[in-house]
């Protein structure tokens, strides 16, 4: 049973690359360490589709779990696992921020990792990105990663 | 590609066009299209014997009452349980991702919301007086029950293929679920329901809204062919359902509940403009609903229209919603159903409501000061309409002050040139309609009511009624779609060939007149009912069950709500 926890949030960018490598550097110097690797798939249950696509829809979903396994998340896991850290690795469908807070609490993290995101466009300047809404709603610390 | 649809729609127009030399394409169209399907329209809408009451509506008010005490008025008891599964509240936090009621709820709404909340409710209205909307609410509050036992089992029966996406409604129900109960002819129903939804699509799903699409523009811009418009739309529904340009498609889901809310903001502004004028205008859709008040076929005529009208618009027992809710993933079909019963109540008792009292409340209907009620259009307003036109040709004048029906005076309007005839014509197709003042009917009707609150508000209900057009045109050219290949089978080349004459049809539909049009989508929408409703009596026991177990498990607590 490993002691400390923590949830990092992948999203195959060089930010989150940069918030794992924080994370196994935070674990080395703890040990007795599970790192939780998290890729969230942005998905909101209350966006407007056409009746197409609600047919192909689970199909949509199927294919998002297998890529986003097949081109981030299980590469990270794997090469985490060998460097030998314990790993448990996670892909969800909604909303980052709710989803690694509640990852967090799921698995009694001690802290959320994850890399900073700049702000792309004008919504993310005006409500806040995905980083700046986490910080603001999650349950425990939260390490951003510039 | 784009050639080649741009050829066909020009062959399939050809015929017409040859003849245009001596009539109007518009004209040609009308003719030809209501020639063909008159005999249908009568037999739809044929009275019950040795009344004036169509049996067709009957129908659908004897089936939504059904339901509604079959399923102890389901409506009342499970409608706080629809919005908390609509919040997802129930929604387990693992299935994220998948199809979510909202979606398929907002899906089926933006299918169904449009004109028929705009444009139908002002027909009933100018037919059949304020007293039109009483008849109307209750239908939609009935409908909810109809509704509730389509969608659930079009959930239920669905099919799901090995690719992991999804096909459903009335017409896999009728085949699986009669197979499951071991009652024959699910087969034949299931047939003459995909026939039915293939010329409704073609018909409300497309021609009416083409149609009053065209009105609209034509309203702004001034009189010009309606193929032209017809022609544009093909266009872009072309585009989205054969090109796969998504992109579109999507825009218009997104504005198209926007325009919903704003209508029902600026709708709600001008009641509490007119605050003082709400007591009354309920008063007269009370005093209408049982009287009349003059118009052309009493309380009867009144009932008829709320009726007709409320069917059309939330379509609840056509079978059309559980094709578009078929496509969530649940466990529990009957909470897809619960969902649904929200639809009539949103499509019809809130926003068709809205129209109504806005236009009873605008003073666009005008009431004989000395009866108070409603006047009418008659022959002799078109005998006035014919002398009040400058230079009117004095024998033609003549006959038609001389006629006592309206085939007389159309006759006599034929061979005039249009500056004479179409004034004339105008009047003569708002005969049997609520005299108003800006001598309107349709989608027109509205626009004057609305343009009574906020001058700009025709524009922007222009706006509205394209894109409630466009996105309604594209809901049906999906259960269409369903329709035709549960007939023909899936493949590209059968697909296309439906599309191809879905585009045709939005041509004839902007070209034809507003009632041969209204007729021919009202049968084959109604047709569809005739076929849905009989096979949901013999699978209602069925979805009792379903629901008996879920309430059951839900007061008991085995379901519980993720969210608090």
């Amino acid at each position: 049973m490993s002691k400390t926890t923590y949830v990092v949030g992948l999203d195959g960018s060089d930010a989150g690359e940069r918030a794992l490598a924080f994370a196994k550097e935070r674990a080395k110097a703890a040990g007795d360490c599970t790192i939780v690797l998290c890729y969230v798939i942005e998905w909101s249950p209350f966006s407007f589709q056409t009746p197409e696509e609600n047919e192909q829809r689970h199909k949509r979903r199927e294919e998002e779990i297998s890529m986003a396994h097949n081109r981030v998340l299980d590469p990270a896991v794997k090469t985490t696992t060998d460097e030998g850290f314990t790993v448990v690795g996670v892909v969800k469908h909604g909303d980052v921020a709710e989803i690694l807070d509640n990852l967090a609490k799921e698995h009694g993290a001690a802290q959320i990792i994850v890399g900073r995101v700049g702000a792309r466009g004008l919504k993310e300047r005006v409500f806040g990105g995905v980083t700046g809404r986490l910080v603001a709603s999650a349950s425990i610390p939260v390490t951003i990663i510039p | 590609m784009k050639r080649f649809t741009l050829a066909a729609l020009m062959a399939a127009l050809s015929p017409v066009a040859a003849a245009a030399q001596e009539a109007s394409i518009d004209d040609r169209i009308n003719e030809v299209f209501a020639g063909s399907t008159g005999w249908f329209v009568n037999l739809i809408f044929m009275n019950l014997p040795g009344t004036d009451f169509p049996w067709i509506v009957m129908w659908l008010v004897i089936g939504a009452s059904v339901f509604t005490i079959y399923f102890g008025l389901i409506q009342l008891r499970a409608f706080g349980h629809a919005i908390s599964l609509v919040k997802g509240d129930y929604s387990d936090p693992n299935d994220a991702g998948e199809v979510s009621h909202f979606q398929a709820l907002a899906t089926a709404l933006s299918g169904t919301v449009g004109l028929g909340n705009i444009a139908g409710v002002a027909v009933a209205v100018g037919i059949g007086g304020p007293g039109a909307t009483f008849w109307m609410i209750l239908a939609g509050l009935l409908g909810m029950a109809s509704k509730f036992t389509e969608c659930t089992l079009g959930v239920k029966y669905r099919n799901e293929y090995p690719d992991g996406t999804v096909s459903g409604g009335p017409m896999y129900y009728m085949t699986k679920g009669f197979k499951e109960r071991g009652l024959p002819g699910g087969g034949i129903l299931a047939i003459l329901f995909s026939i039915f939804c293939i010329l409704g699509a073609l018909g409300g799903g497309n021609m009416f809204q083409a149609n009053q699409a065209h009105a609209q523009i034509s309203g702004i811009t001034g009189d010009y062919p309606g193929w032209i418009t017809g022609l544009v739309f093909a266009v872009i529904v072309f585009l989205v359902i054969v090109g796969g340009i998504k992109s579109i498609a999507r825009v218009t889901e997104k504005v198209v509940p926007f325009m919903g809310i704003m209508y029902v903001i600026v709708a709600l502004i001008i009641l509490l403009v007119n605050y003082d004028k709400i007591g009354w205008a309920f008063g007269q859709i009370f005093a209408g609903a049982f009287t009349g008040l003059g118009v052309a076929g009493g309380f009867v005529g009144a009932l008829i229209q709320g009726f007709k009208r409320a069917a059309f618009s939330n379509e609840a027992g056509v079978g059309s919603a559980a094709i578009a809710h078929s496509a969530v993933r649940t466990k529990e079909p009957i909470t897809e159903g619960v969902v649904s019963l929200l639809e009539p109540f949103i499509d019809t008792v809130v926003i068709c409501t809205m129209t109504a009292l806005v236009i009873t409340i605008s003073g666009q209907l005008v009431i004989d000061p000395v009866t108070s009620n409603y006047l009418v259009y008659a022959i002799s307003d078109v005998q006035a309409a014919a002398a009040a036109v400058e230079g009117f040709p004095v024998d033609a004048l003549a006959t038609i002050q001389g006629a006592t029906d309206l085939d007389a005076i159309k006759a006599a309007l034929e061979p005039l040139p249009e500056e004479f005839s179409k004034p004339v014509s105008d009047i003569v197709s708002l005969v049997g309609y609520i005299r108003t003042a800006t001598d309107s009917s349709g989608v027109q009707l509205t626009s004057a009511a609305f343009a009574s609150g906020f001058s700009w508000f025709p524009y922007v209900l222009a706006i509205a009624v394209i894109l409630f057009a466009f996105s309604t045109m594209i809901s049906w050219s999906y259960y269409g779609l369903k329709a035709w290949t549960y007939l023909f089978g899936e493949g590209k080349t059968k697909e296309l060939v439906f599309k191809l004459i879905f585009c045709v049809f939005i041509v004839i539909g902007a070209a034809a007149k507003l009632g041969a049009v209204i007729d021919f989508s009202d049968a084959m929408i109604f047709a569809m009912a005739v076929v849905n409703i009989t096979a949901l009596y013999f699978l209602m026991p069925i979805v009792k069950r379903e629901m008996n177990s879920y309430f059951g498990r839900l007061k008991s607590g085995e379901i519980v709500k993720h969210k608090h």
